[in-house]
């Protein structure tokens, strides 16, 4: 047993209830308990969609176990059947049902439905949330295409779309970045799936070119299967950042063999301006800790050291089967990533890499709120304000502009940044005041000028970050001189300060840091 | 499977009640929890489930799961299944692993979901065993929230029912108690205590109280009042310790709030005169505040979906307090006994319904094209779509509604739904 408050993913088969939702003409019958309709909310109200997911769940109760659990299940799939008339159902069991075993593939067999039935095996116990969604879009691509057809191979490209789901982390402005980016290429885009994709759409999908995998996480196993089945090879370049766009643009057009140009010449692109602008300066080398899904946070350290200058101080994912890549990006950054699903431990993590900026889920947001560290999203799982009505994609070059304004806005501004070192003195500019445009610190007046001989006292409340970092050093360490010197550093860069200089004491074999050991580390970290 | 049936008593009430089953897209027990930690400040609630359970807690409770929440999963796994763990050695070790990170813990409840309950994972037995071997420090009781058992609300009537073993003994000789049951906000709670000092019940009790640890005495001398409808099986095990029940209305909005308080006063001997006069202000504040929801509402038609068993009393306090008519109301669980001097007070062409089809009763709010329809979130804004306005129904819930001065708040929470409709202009 694995003891949880928070979960970064959910159960596979809200993975299956993600494709399912996302596409047309599909019908997914659940065998579940009565209670797991939860799930329909996620959709409902974090999307915003208009309609129901298309889910009928068999909704047993006690009473009916041992009994009638599997007449339940099919008397559920007959009137679901009349009801929605779906092009294909999908049909499988909730962690409950798993437990009691009425196989609903064999008992939807017998029943000889009119229509395709694509059956789930969703291991609850063992997989979770993104492995459900791949695992049903591979499953609906095996038993749905259509093997006879082979790719078009024209004279125009024709390419699929694969991964984007509902509950997506902006799928849907990012196929349409991708879908423009194409256009501008003139490639053809044989279907989008699963998001907005039928059944009758899927059995064409063997006419494509290739593929383009936007989210390895729900789109990989059909890729594979895609590639083995029609020799379709599949651009694996997750197009997050101009970098990433434009070495997606190449692979694209190269696989196309159309002429690059028309997409990289794209105007629009503003990101690498304003990141050269001298107002960006005192953007580099900002600490950065980056965590959320694989293919998202890879390619924000990608984005935050290459493209905004960054020092990426941490990078993990939550989903192990993603480990990999994960490894191997940190491997670029000097350390060993964070692989886990306990966000205890990315709290603990994130508090031991004093970063002056988190990239995150949901779950980062709240951590970081309650260290008093700037946060921006990067990866689902969000609430309900990421799904946004604008159009805000991550993927191309606007996903790049988003990206840009997204993870500075919480930083505390380059002028202001300045003018928190010139005036620290003054009381708007004091530690509790924080950053004016930050509404998370609200100003608070105080009196003004504190000797610091008072503001020694560590106990003052609501102190934000300067409390939370500062009582994770060793206190004995610290001579008070050296203490007091430390906080005349403006709070913001205290963290890093702080932890400069202890792994230069550490590796200078100094017991104590007194003044001397603080400004030796200055020096020999001086840039 | 669907069939409507008269009513066993009939004379009481005499409307048919519509049965069916079928899809139900309604909440487990297991979100009572959501509310109820916040009320028993010393309790934590150990749900023994799956991923699942767990993803439900984080999505019903929101942000709150970020303040040191007193509730967690101890989530199954593979090797608990396959027989490769003892699972009451896991269910030891995640318990003393959380004791001795939250000593603070007064009461631990170990919350049974569907997957406990299919292996039968005995949690009576578990809490027994963890109760001796922490006695002294915490206190560990146990009851299913799974939704194979419990809809929405009735988790709160299964974690009450499983405190009332542990309530002292009242003295044989005790002068008669009133047990206030039901979890309602403090502020309201302290609203109603104010009031029953007033009419002069001075023993009032409450479960739950505020820390699980204070529980109140239960024995013949106790006159149960509920607040909320959905206290069935907590009403039952409080009878069965010779505790006895005041049947009357639930109090929502003027005359509700006057018929409960009415009920207690009654069976404390209260002076007619002393209790008109006790509750005269705090009646004639409710109407005033209900008379500017009232022109919205009135001749407003209502349909009610199944979700909390709060339906049947709000139906008949929007029907005789704000004029409006109710056409479908739909309840989880009908509990006649509970609801005695609810059911005659609907008006008489209201259509009662126990249990749920969800698409066939979507199919009837559409054909009947209601004003408003009280639903869940899994359904308000797919009905939004079609052109029909909504009130999610977990908000009934959540916010605080009984009692004299939350009557124009709960009517309000129906017209805003209706004015929003009004005002919006894209």
């Amino acid at each position: 047993m694995q003891l949880a408050v928070w979960t970064y993913e959910g159960p596979p088969h809200v993975g299956a209830m993600r494709v399912a939702t996302a596409m047309e003409g599909v019908h997914y019958l659940l065998h579940a308990p009565q209670g797991d309709t939860y799930a329909d909310l996620l959709f409902t109200m974090i999307e915003r969609r208009n309609k129901r997911p298309p889910v009928t769940y068999t909704t047993f109760q006690a009473r009916d176990l041992g009994k009638d659990t599997a007449q339940l299940f099919q008397d559920a799939a007959r009137d679901a059947l009349e009801r929605f008339r779906p092009q294909a159902m999908l049909v499988g069991a909730s962690c409950t049902a798993e437990l009691i075993q009425d196989d609903p593939a064999g008992l939807a067999e017998n029943m000889q439905l009119p229509c395709p039935v694509v059956p789930l095996e969703l291991p609850s116990y063992q997989r979770k949330e993104n492995w459900g969604a791949a695992e049903t879009f591979y499953q609906m691509v095996r038993h749905l295409a259509d093997t006879e057809v082979e790719p078009r191979r024209g004279d125009v490209a024709l390419v699929n779309i694969l991964g984007p789901t509902a509950l997506g982390f902006r799928h849907r402005d990012d196929v349409r970045e991708i879908r423009a980016l194409l256009d501008t290429l003139g490639i053809e885009v044989n279907l989008v799936a699963p998001l907005g994709a039928s059944p009758a759409d899927i059995a064409r999908i063997g006419a494509a070119d290739f593929n383009i995998v936007l989210y390895p996480e729900t789109g990989e196993e059909a890729a594979r299967w895609l590639e083995r089945t029609f020799g379709q090879p599949a651009i694996r370049t997750v197009p997050i950042g101009v970098g990433a766009t434009r070495q997606f643009i190449h692979e694209v057009a190269e696989l196309a063999g159309v002429d690059p140009q028309p997409a990289l010449d794209d105007d629009t692109s503003r990101m690498p301006w304003w990141s050269r602008s001298v107002d960006s300066t005192y953007l580099t080398g900002k600490r950065v800790f980056i965590f959320g899904d694989a293919t998202h946070a890879v390619a924000a350290a990608r984005v935050a050291s290459e493209e905004l200058g960054f020092e990426v101080c941490g990078l993990g994912c939550y989903n192990r089967e993603f480990a990999r890549e994960v490894r191997a990006a940190a491997k670029v950054y000097g350390f060993e990533p964070l692989i886990t699903d306990d966000h205890l431990a990315v709290e603990e993590a994130i508090a031991a890499a004093q970063p002056e900026l988190v990239l995150g889920t949901q779950m980062e947001r709240h951590i970081a709120k309650r260290l008093g560290l700037p946060c921006a999203v990067i990866s689902s799982p969000v609430h309900v304000q990421d799904f946004p009505a604008r159009h805000s994609p991550q993927m191309g070059f606007e996903g790049a502009n988003v990206i840009f304004d997204t993870w500075v806005h919480p930083l505390v501004m380059g002028l202001e940044e300045h003018l928190l070192t010139m005036f620290r003195e003054d009381f708007e500019f004091a530690d509790e005041a924080g950053a004016s445009h930050l509404h998370a610190h609200a100003p608070q007046h105080r009196a003004p000028v504190v000797s610091s001989e008072v503001e020694t006292g560590e106990d003052a409340p609501g102190r934000g970050l300067s409390t939370t970092l500062e009582t994770n050093g060793d206190a004995g360490l610290w001579t008070d001189e050296a203490e007091r010197e430390l906080k005349k550093i403006p709070f913001f860069v205290r963290g890093k300060a702080r932890r400069n200089t202890e792994l230069f004491a550490a590796n200078e074999g100094r017991a104590r840091i007194d003044l001397d050991t603080l400004y030796d580390a200055k020096a020999h970290y001086a840039r | 499977m669907t069939g409507a049936l008269p009513l066993p008593e009939a004379g009481t009430d005499c409307a048919p009640v519509l049965r069916e089953r079928g899809q139900r897209e309604v909440f487990c027990g297991l979100t009572g929890i959501v509310w109820l930690h916040r009320k028993m400040q010393d309790a934590f609630f150990l749900v023994v489930g799956s991923r699942t359970c767990a993803h439900l807690l984080q999505s019903a409770a929101g942000v709150m799961i970020f303040a040191e929440p007193r509730f967690a999963t101890a989530i199954i796994e593979e090797r608990d299944l396959a027989g490769m763990a003892d699972c009451h050695e896991e269910l030891d070790r995640v318990v003393d692993r959380l004791l001795e990170r939250r000593p603070e813990i007064a009461t631990l409840f170990l919350v049974g979901s569907c997957p406990s309950e299919v292996i039968k994972l005995d949690l009576a037995k578990a809490a027994e065993r963890l109760g001796a071997k922490h006695a002294g420090s915490t206190r560990i009781l146990n009851y299913s929230g799974s939704g194979i058992e419990t809809t929405f609300t009735e988790g709160e009537d299964a974690c009450l029912a499983s405190l009332v073993p542990a309530m002292p003994v009242e003295p044989a000789d005790a002068a008669p108690s009133l047990l206030l049951v039901g979890s309602l906000p403090d502020i309201v709670e302290d609203q109603f205590l104010r009031l029953f000092a007033q009419l002069g019940i001075e023993s009032v009790g409450c479960l739950p109280a505020r820390a699980a640890a204070d529980l109140p005495a239960v024995g013949p001398n106790t006159r149960v009042l509920l607040a909320q409808p959905f206290l069935g099986e907590t009403l039952r095990a409080l009878q069965d310790r010779g505790a006895t029940h005041c049947c009357a209305p639930f109090p929502f909005g003027a005359e509700g709030t006057t018929a409960w308080l009415k009920a207690a006063a009654d069976a404390f001997g209260v002076d007619e005169m002393h209790f008109n006069r006790t509750v005269a202000p705090g009646r004639e504040r409710a109407k005033r505040a209900l008379e500017h929801q009232r022109e919205r509402l009135a001749g407003k038609r209502i349909s009610f979906l199944p979700d909390s068993q709060l339906e049947v009393p709000l139906a008949r306090f929007l029907a005789a307090e704000c004029g409006m008519a109710p056409v479908e109301v739909g309840t989880p669980y009908l509990h006649r006994a509970i609801l005695a001097d609810e059911l005659p007070q609907l008006p008489a062409n209201t259509r009662l319904s126990e249990g749920q089809d969800v698409d066939r009763q979507l199919d009837r709010v559409r054909a009947d094209r209601p004003d408003l329809t009280v639903c869940g979130l899994g359904l308000a804004n797919p009905l939004e779509a079609e052109g029909l306005s909504t009130k999610w129904a977990i908000e009934l819930v959540f916010s605080p509604i009984h009692g004299f001065d939350q009557a124009g708040d709960l009517a309000e929470l129906f017209a805003r739904p209706l004015r929003r409709r009004d005002v919006l202009e894209v």
